[in-house]
Formats: C-alpha cells, structure tokens, sequence
C-alpha cells in the first residue's frame, strides 16, 4: 500500500459518516411529524381548564365533573369528615401526605377520580374509612383520599385548581 | 431466484435461516446481477415502492383522525388540517403523494413502452402492473371521494353513473354502488373502507411484479437478452441502491417543491366546499392523472360506447404484449417504432389537456381525433409495424460494442466470430 492509499481510506470514512449524518437527521425530522401527530393536539389543549360551579353542594355532598375526559371529585366535607382526615398519623399511611396539603380550603376536596391502581373510578362514601373505595381490585380511601388499604401505590390524585370567586373552581 | 447457495456466517443465521430463508431473500436481493447498463428510467421502480409506502403510512395516519361520515367528514378534514400536530403536512404529502406516484408510474410506464420491456418472457410482470395501474386509479378516485368537498361528491356522482350505461342492469348496479339512491353517507363509508383495502392488494401485487421481474430479470436500454451473472451485469447493491437513491432524491425535491410551495395547484379550489347535492360545480374534472380517459369518455357521443372506450383504453394496454409484433424490443433498434413512440407520448398529453377543457367545439373535434390515435396506433401501427419495419441489427451484449470498437453493428458481430 502506497502513502496515498492509506490516506484515502480516511477522506472515505469522512465522506460517509457525513453523509450518514445527515441522512440520520433528515430521517428523523422526516419521522417526528408521523409521531407527534399522536399527541394531543390544539383543539384538545384547547380544553385544558374547566370552570365548575359549587354554589349548590351542600356539607357531605360531593359531585363528579370532566375535565380533560377524566372523572372530578368536587366533595364538600363536614366538620367530621375534616376531623378525622386530620387526626391520622402520618405513620399510619402507605402514601404520607397530610391533609392540610391535600385541601387547603378544608371544606373542599378536589382530586382526580381515578384509582391509582388500574384507572377504575372509585365509589364515594364507601369502604373501611368512609372515603372511597375501588370496586375493581378493592382499594380503600380515606376522607382525605388517601390510599389505606389494597393494592393502589399512591393517595387519588390532586389536580391543579383555584377558586376564582367563592362559588367556582377552575380546575387546570 | 439466482443459482448460488447463501449460507449465513453466524451459527444463529444458519439456525434462522434454515427455518425461514429470509437471509437467503435478503442475500438474493442484494447481489441480484442487473444489466449495467440501466439509464435513471430504470429507477422508478424503486420510487414506486417508496410512493406506495409513503402513501400507506401517511393514510394510515390520516385514518385516526378522519371520520368516514357525510356530516362530520368535510369537518374532520379541516380538523386535520388546523388542529392535529404536522395534519397539515401528512395531508399535503398524502395528497400531493397521489399525484407524484402517477407522475413516476406513468414515466415508468412509458419507459416499458420505450424500451420494449412488456414483450417475452416479461408479460406477467406488464399484466400484474397493468392491474396494479387500475388498481391505482380506483384508489386514488374513491381517496379523493373522502373530503366530501364539492369535486369530491360530484366526482362520486359522475363516476358511478358510468354504470348506469349498463343495459338493464344500470340503476340496480348503480344503487348497489351508493347504497341508496344518490351518492350520499353508505357511499362514503365504504369508499373509506375500499380506499383502505385496495392499496394493501397494491402492496401484495407489487411484491409478485417484483418476484416475476427477478425470473428473467431487468430489461435494459438495449433490449437484448444478457447472461446473468456474466460481463454485462453488476450486483443490484451497492450499484443500483445508489442509483435509486440519487434519483429517489431528485424525485423528493421536486415531491418537496409541491408539499411546501404550491401543495393545492394540483387540486381544485371547489373542494374546499362541502359537499351540496343541490349544486353542481360549473366545471367539473377530474385528477390530472386521469384526463387522457375522461378525453376519451367525452369523446364518445353514445353513453354506452363511451364508457366501453374509456374501459378499452386501459384493456388494450393489457394485451400489448400481443398487439406488438415486433421480436425487437428497444426503440433505439426500431427507427419507425421510435417516431410512433413519440407521437403516442404527444397523443396521450394531448388526451390529457383536451380531458381538461369543456367538452364542445374545437376541443371536443380534437379529443376525437386523438382518441381514434390511440386506439389506431395500438391496434392497427403496432401489430402491422412488428412485420414491415426494418430494424437495427442488435448488439450481441452490453459490452460487445464498446469491447468490439466498432459502431457498425456488422462488423462487431464478425469480431465476435474471430474471438470466438
């Protein structure tokens, strides 16, 4: 092999790494829109914050709206049910969070209506601690909707949300 | 299937290979010996198969976010084009992909007609991509169906009434068609539905177009059988990939120029109307890529007769093989051949243009005389020019007539005797 030979392999390499390069990158530009096609799209992020009126819930009553597809649970506690959520010791839960972080309003809880387990919505006023229990794989809530007992990892969810006046939550 | 035995150097090849011989496929396909002297005509084969599939996977995905219903589809389209991420883009390559793929099957066509590759042993493989090319039509004609825009429904309407030229059967077959008594939500939903089918059919017989083509191989410029492997072959990879691929990137500039610089010339402004059964557009046409046979439709006066001509159109391709008599198959070898050749490529665009235009005066005279053309020049020129046309002596391989030196084909024969 000559000087020159040995020389050329490299300028070779170079040309095709490069031109590999390139093609990988275009490639990939050319695949991010077959992909992102599937991520929710404009007129669905549209729909991100739903306003819910809570003028006519009484103590103990809770509703269920949508939001984003998902099943609310918009509760208005009593005082009993407020007690009892703050009295647990935090020792006590699989998932320790205190309630006062959970509903800053005391009054109001609002979470996400889904089991933490397998995405079964959970019954109301039912179970071994008066919350909410999953009748798919038999998890139980407490007043707080925090797990106690059964299979779900995690208390149900809390989704952003405020109240814009004394009467309506914006949740997201 | 080439002659040579492939065996898998790693242990779990040979295992898998011994099980299913997809090593051996891949290794076939990777050395196949192909002509050398195959010209950038010879690539569109392999943009063919890039258009099928670009158009499977872009409709694919415009099928999650299309709804197939009279109400909600016109809507559901605009959805795609404001709201779903890059819906603008896929529908516009999909759209603008149809157009392409007749752009490249109608050069590819052309280039079997140039160069005589539908004669022996090769028409099997002209016959399976002649009912592909129908295929392709009736796909593209119901895809644009899918928008409901006014071009959409009315083109609906015009072409399911070629049935009603039936005798006696017309008017069932044609509500058999629309599942009620106009073009209306059954027609649409199954138009979706066929639309979805047919190019997976398209796939499957491109896969026997290709599987034929590799019993006696390419064709080339010259026409003439070559030994394979042999002097006048190179291996398809790495020779024939890279080629395909400069081409197919040539092809994806100028696919690219329409997406993104004029992605609706190609369409109708009326179909971004929804769909009104009380009104018909003032000037209705259909795709650019079916003009010449809506030329020759139109250019019938009897109903009946038109839709035969127009179907006639298309079967005389199919029996090409025995309508050109001629044992040469290159033009470059048939001087008469070359000049008809010709005249159809003007014949066939002047078909189109004509297809576009209202159908009366001069323009209808015009269509007329070049329906009568094209028929002429597949039914009376071909099979009469195979026995008077003085052809060129053809070279004895690829190579003989540059190895040989010599441009008289004579002479180079004799060389080749004194070789032997």
């Amino acid at each position: 092999m000559s000087e020159k030979d040995k020389k050329d392999p490299n300028r070779r390499d170079f040309i095709i790494t490069a031109t590999a390069t390139v093609g990988a990158v275009g490639a990939g530009a050319a695949v991010w829109p077959l992909i992102d096609q599937m991520n929710p799209d404009a007129s669905v992020k549209a729909l991100a914050s739903t306003e819910v009126d809570v003028s006519n819930i009484q103590p103990g009553q809770s509703i269920t709206v949508l939001w984003r597809g998902k099943p609310v649970f918009i509760k208005r506690r009593t005082n009993e049910e407020i007690e009892k959520a703050r009295s647990v010791d935090l020792k006590e839960l699989k998932h320790p969070e205190k309630d006062e972080e959970r509903a800053k309003n005391p009054e109001w809880l609002v979470m996400l209506g889904i089991c933490t387990h397998l995405g079964c919505v959970p019954l109301g006023d039912k179970g071994d601690y008066n919350g909410w229990f999953c009748p798919c794989h038999g998890s139980h809530y407490d007043t707080s909707g925090r797990i106690r007992k059964g299979p779900a990892p995690t208390n149900l969810e809390v989704p952003k949300y405020e109240f814009v006046n004394s009467n309506t939550i914006k949740i997201g | 299937m080439s002659e040579h035995q492939y065996e898998p150097k790693s242990k779990i090849g040979k295992w898998f290979n011994d099980r299913l011989p997809m090593l051996t496929l891949a290794d076939h396909l990777r050395s196949y010996p192909t002509p050398k002297n195959l010209n950038y005509w010879w690539t569109f084969g392999g943009i063919l198969t890039f258009c099928l599939i670009t158009q499977i996977i872009t409709g694919v995905i415009l099928g999650m976010h299309y709804i197939a219903h009279a109400e909600l589809a016109f809507e559901s389209v605009e959805h795609i084009m404001r709201d779903v991420n890059y819906g603008w883009l896929i529908r516009y390559v999909h759209a603008n992909g149809a157009s392409m793929f007749f752009l490249a099957v109608y050069i590819h066509i052309f280039r079997a007609l140039y160069y005589g590759s539908y004669k022996a042993p090769r028409e099997v493989i002209w016959i399976i991509g002649m009912i592909i090319y129908f295929l392709m039509m009736m796909t593209a004609f119901m895809g644009y169906v899918l928008p409901w825009g006014q071009m959409s429904f009315w083109g609906a309407t015009v072409i399911t009434n070629l049935f009603s030229a039936i005798p006696f059967f017309g008017e069932s077959i044609t509500n058999w068609l629309w599942g009620g008594f106009a073009v209306d939500n059954p027609t649409l939903t199954r138009f979706f539905s066929l639309h979805y089918l047919l190019p997976f059919l398209i796939f499957g017989l491109v896969i026997l177009h290709i599987w034929a083509l590799h019993v006696p191989g390419n064709n080339n410029p010259i026409g003439i059988d070559i030994k394979k492997p042999s002097n006048d072959t190179v291996p398809f990879h790495p020779y024939i990939v890279i080629k395909d691929l400069f081409a197919l990137l040539i092809f994806l500039i100028i696919f690219a120029f329409f997406v993104f610089y004029s992605p609706n010339i190609l369409g109708h402004a009326d179909n971004y109307i929804e769909a009104n059964p009380l009104v018909t557009p003032a000037h209705i046409v259909p795709e650019w890529y079916l003009l010449p046979f809506y030329a020759i439709l139109r250019s019938v006066p009897d109903k009946l007769f038109g839709v035969i001509a127009m179907f006639l159109a298309i079967f005389v391709l199919v029996i090409l093989p025995w309508l050109d008599t001629s044992k040469v198959r290159s033009a470059i070898f048939r001087p008469l051949y070359k000049q008809f050749y010709w005249f159809l490529v003007a014949d066939v665009l002047i078909l189109g243009y004509m297809g576009a235009m209202p159908a009366e005066g001069t323009y209808l005279l015009i269509a007329r005389v070049a329906t009568i053309y094209y028929f002429t020049h597949f039914l009376i020129i071909l099979p009469l020019l195979g026995r008077k046309e003085k052809t060129i002596a053809v070279p004895l391989s690829i190579t003989d007539p540059i190895l040989g030196g010599m441009s008289n084909q004579s002479m180079t024969r004799n060389n080749q005797k004194f070789k032997d």
